[in-house]
């Protein structure tokens, strides 16, 4: 049987959600419709004048072959900023759950880069990397390792993902901690004696526990991978080499922003809106028929 | 009462002074020391007279002030004057009902203003298809090429001759690196100096109807055999170790400051910023060419920005632009402004009064800028202007970036720019032509 808590009263209900609605009206449909709108246009840079093109903006970008190619470009970032950013938080969050001293100094220290804005974030591990001047590169060279993100594409990619992925831990490694303190100590204590190593606590109690959190955390990162790291790829190679970190959303903004070209920049958030859309449909239909609550 | 009566007093200075001086905004991209440079002619111009009071504002850097100014422009709030890159100049020309021509502004303002008082190559660059001149020159440059004397020297190289042409600027790399450089040479805005002024410099089409100078219809030419063989060049250099790239833009700009490289093509504008930072001995010179390219070398093409006036004003604000523009085109100004910047002087009279005060016999070098652009144009080589040409610079980045890192041939490379620039053409052909 089911319980379930019943209004009475016919508009309190509307009452209740109308300032969420509201919010989400004025900072997500509103701007959502008018990037729909705009797709369907195209005008001059002043914005002088408008005309109505129908689909032409996606015909464009469907045969510009660089704009297929940064899906790829777009699915490697994110997988990566995915994986590698929740493995490492999770780690960070197991370690720091069994800190005993000090765990506030460690715990304030692990959330200090979730402050920092993206472009920051672009900026210090540029600085870090710069072939000439860099700190780590100059590390790197003195270890018989020739570090170039100008050049070669690869280490560019590390250098973005390493960054989106700095940006991100903070807030991955606070939901994690949460899961890990939400844990029954009981569960472990008992699994202790009847001689489970910690490992296999890990893997057989703690993580299944947590994967609420961690499917909570897949999507959240994907999306933040999709859509907020323009600023690290502007300031930390600005899509270069040729075009090896361009990524969608990069696209969307040197387009619309740089290019002004706001038709096509458009047409390609829709497409991004579209995309980010079904991914999190599919993460909720089949990925979260693996999540125990 | 009394409170009221200097209330009233008050309210009715304020706006005594308010309609005393009409103020000017002008919006521009200068940083560091050529920041410098702009507020004090704001502080001079509003000095020589009462009546107007022109506010420089910083908007970021070209790119971004220009979206900004489009964004303000939208909403009804864009400035009085806008400080616009050469690459942005297509744009701005297409965009009829967000500008004002200079030209006219100076008219209506009653204002004496002479286009052939401009050095050749800067005012056929701003000036319409009905010679009319749309925006008003400020602060041009062209491409030269500098070289660290001291690094010269450590590597048995004579440091009052320079390099002129690209095979002895091998020749210096290669010496240059035997003597322990890594960085021989490198290139900053690889787009403008290796393929615009590249093109001009050897007198060849960088794109056909005269650089797109004679209509929308213009395609590009930069895969051209010159083109290739030149790409190719650099391409070997970079492969042996002698050019080194920085990254786009003005990127590479300060490793050549911090003396890691050696050589360097860049702006003229980085004239004052090397003069201030650099901590060793610099000379300038020509932009390297081939020898065997009859007509080479022709001029240089010409970067930096020009000013724009923007639409919607009030007639006696458009009088302030137009004599703020007056005096900044003063000889007495820009001379002044060529020499603390390193930006061309513009007007003839500028660069004879600078000749005539010494300048250049007491700073070699500094001449190189103007001499390389006083003369006679040919149709290859007055400018480039296509449409969509930030977008394209940054195809050409993209595109070089992947013969620096042997991936592509300097010919697939070349190619590539070549049909992707033409898309973006075609389509700004056929969204202008609406029009």
């Amino acid at each position: 049987m089911e319980k379930r808590v019943v209004f009475r009263s016919s508009w309190l209900p509307w009452a209740l959600i109308a300032p969420q609605v509201v919010v989400i009206t004025l900072f997500f449909f509103w701007p959502a419709a008018q990037a729909l709108v705009q797709s369907l246009q195209q005008s001059d840079a002043f914005g002088t004048s408008v005309e109505w093109v129908g689909f032409e903006n996606f015909v464009n970008l469907w045969n510009d072959a660089t704009y297929l190619a940064s899906f790829y470009t777009t699915a490697v970032f994110s997988v990566s900023v995915a994986v590698v950013g929740l493995t490492l938080s999770l780690l960070l969050a197991v370690f720091a759950d069994r800190v005993v001293k000090g765990a506030l100094a460690y715990r304030t220290l692990l959330i200090w880069p979730y402050a920092v804005a993206p472009a920051v974030a672009g900026v210090l591990w540029l600085f870090m990397f710069a072939p000439s001047v860099g700190v780590v590169s100059y590390t790197l060279r003195k270890l018989g390792f020739e570090w170039n993100h100008l050049l070669n594409g690869n280490h560019a990619m590390t250098l973005v993902v390493m960054a989106a992925v700095w940006k991100q831990i903070s807030y991955n490694f606070l939901f994690f901690l949460a899961g890990l303190q939400s844990i029954p100590k009981s569960l472990i204590e008992a699994a202790a004696i009847d001689g489970a190593r910690p490992w296999r606590r890990f893997w057989t109690i703690v993580f299944p526990m947590l994967s609420p959190t961690t499917f909570f955390l897949l999507v959240i990162n994907i999306v933040y991978a999709f859509f907020d790291t323009f600023a690290i790829i502007d300031s930390a190679t600005q899509g270069g080499p040729g075009k090896d970190t361009v990524i969608l959303v990069y696209k969307v903004y040197y387009d619309g922003f740089k290019a002004m070209d706001l038709g096509g920049s458009a047409a390609q958030s829709v497409i991004l809106m579209v995309i980010v859309v079904a991914l999190t449909v599919i993460q909720f239909r089949f990925v979260e028929k693996k999540v125990n609550y | 009462m009394r409170l009221k009566f200097s209330a009233v007093l008050f309210a009715s200075l304020a706006s005594l002074s308010a309609h005393a001086q009409t103020e000017i905004h002008f919006w521009h991209s200068m940083t560091a020391v050529n920041g410098e440079w702009v507020n004090d002619l704001a502080k001079g111009f509003n000095a020589s007279q009462t009546k107007y009071k022109v506010i420089p504002t910083f908007k970021g850097v070209y790119d971004e002030s220009l979206t900004a100014a489009m964004a303000a422009f939208r909403s009804g709030n864009a400035p009085h004057i806008l400080q616009v890159f050469e690459v942005g100049t297509a744009t701005m020309m297409a965009s009829r009902k967000a500008i004002v021509p200079v030209g006219e502004v100076m008219k209506n303002a009653g204002v004496k203003f002479d286009p052939n008082a401009y050095i050749p190559a800067v005012a056929g660059y701003y000036t319409g298809a009905n010679g009319q001149m749309l925006s008003f020159p400020f602060n041009s440059s062209t491409t030269v090429f500098y070289y660290n004397k001291d690094a010269f020297k450590a590597a048995g190289l004579d440091p009052n001759a320079p390099p002129k042409t690209w095979i002895e600027v091998a020749q210096a790399a290669a010496k240059l690196k035997a003597s322990g450089h890594q960085c021989p040479l490198t290139i900053a805005w690889q787009s403008w100096t290796q393929l615009e002024s590249f093109s001009a410099w050897h007198n060849v089409e960088f794109a056909s109807k005269n650089n797109g100078f004679g209509g929308l219809d213009a395609r590009m030419k930069v895969n051209s055999p010159l083109h290739v063989r030149h790409i190719e060049n650099l391409a070997n250099m970079a492969k042996q170790g002698l050019f080194v790239y920085k990254g786009r833009t003005s990127v590479p700009e300060p490793t050549f400051i911090s003396g890691e490289c050696a050589m360097i093509t860049t702006s003229s504008g980085f004239y004052g910023n090397a003069k201030k930072n650099a901590k060793f001995d610099f000379g300038l010179s020509t932009l390297p060419y081939y020898p065997d390219v009859p007509g080479a070398p022709q001029n240089t093409v010409i970067g930096g920005a020009s000013l724009w006036v923007m639409a919607g004003k009030k007639p006696e604000e458009y009088k302030g632009v137009a004599e703020f523009f007056n005096y900044v085109s003063s000889p007495e100004v820009q001379s002044e402004s060529h020499k603390r910047t390193g930006y061309l002087p513009i007007t003839m009279a500028a660069f004879e009064l600078t000749e005539k005060s010494g300048y250049y016999k007491e700073n070699p070098g500094t001449d190189v800028a103007p001499t390389q652009m006083i003369r006679k144009t040919t149709d290859k080589s007055r400018g480039i202007r296509l449409g969509n040409y930030v977008q394209i610079r940054t195809i050409e980045d993209e595109e070089l970036e992947q013969v620096w890192a042997g991936k592509k041939t300097a010919k697939e490379a070349l190619d590539a720019i070549v049909s992707r620039g033409n898309e973006l053409i075609e389509r700004f052909e056929k969204a202008n032509s609406k029009n």
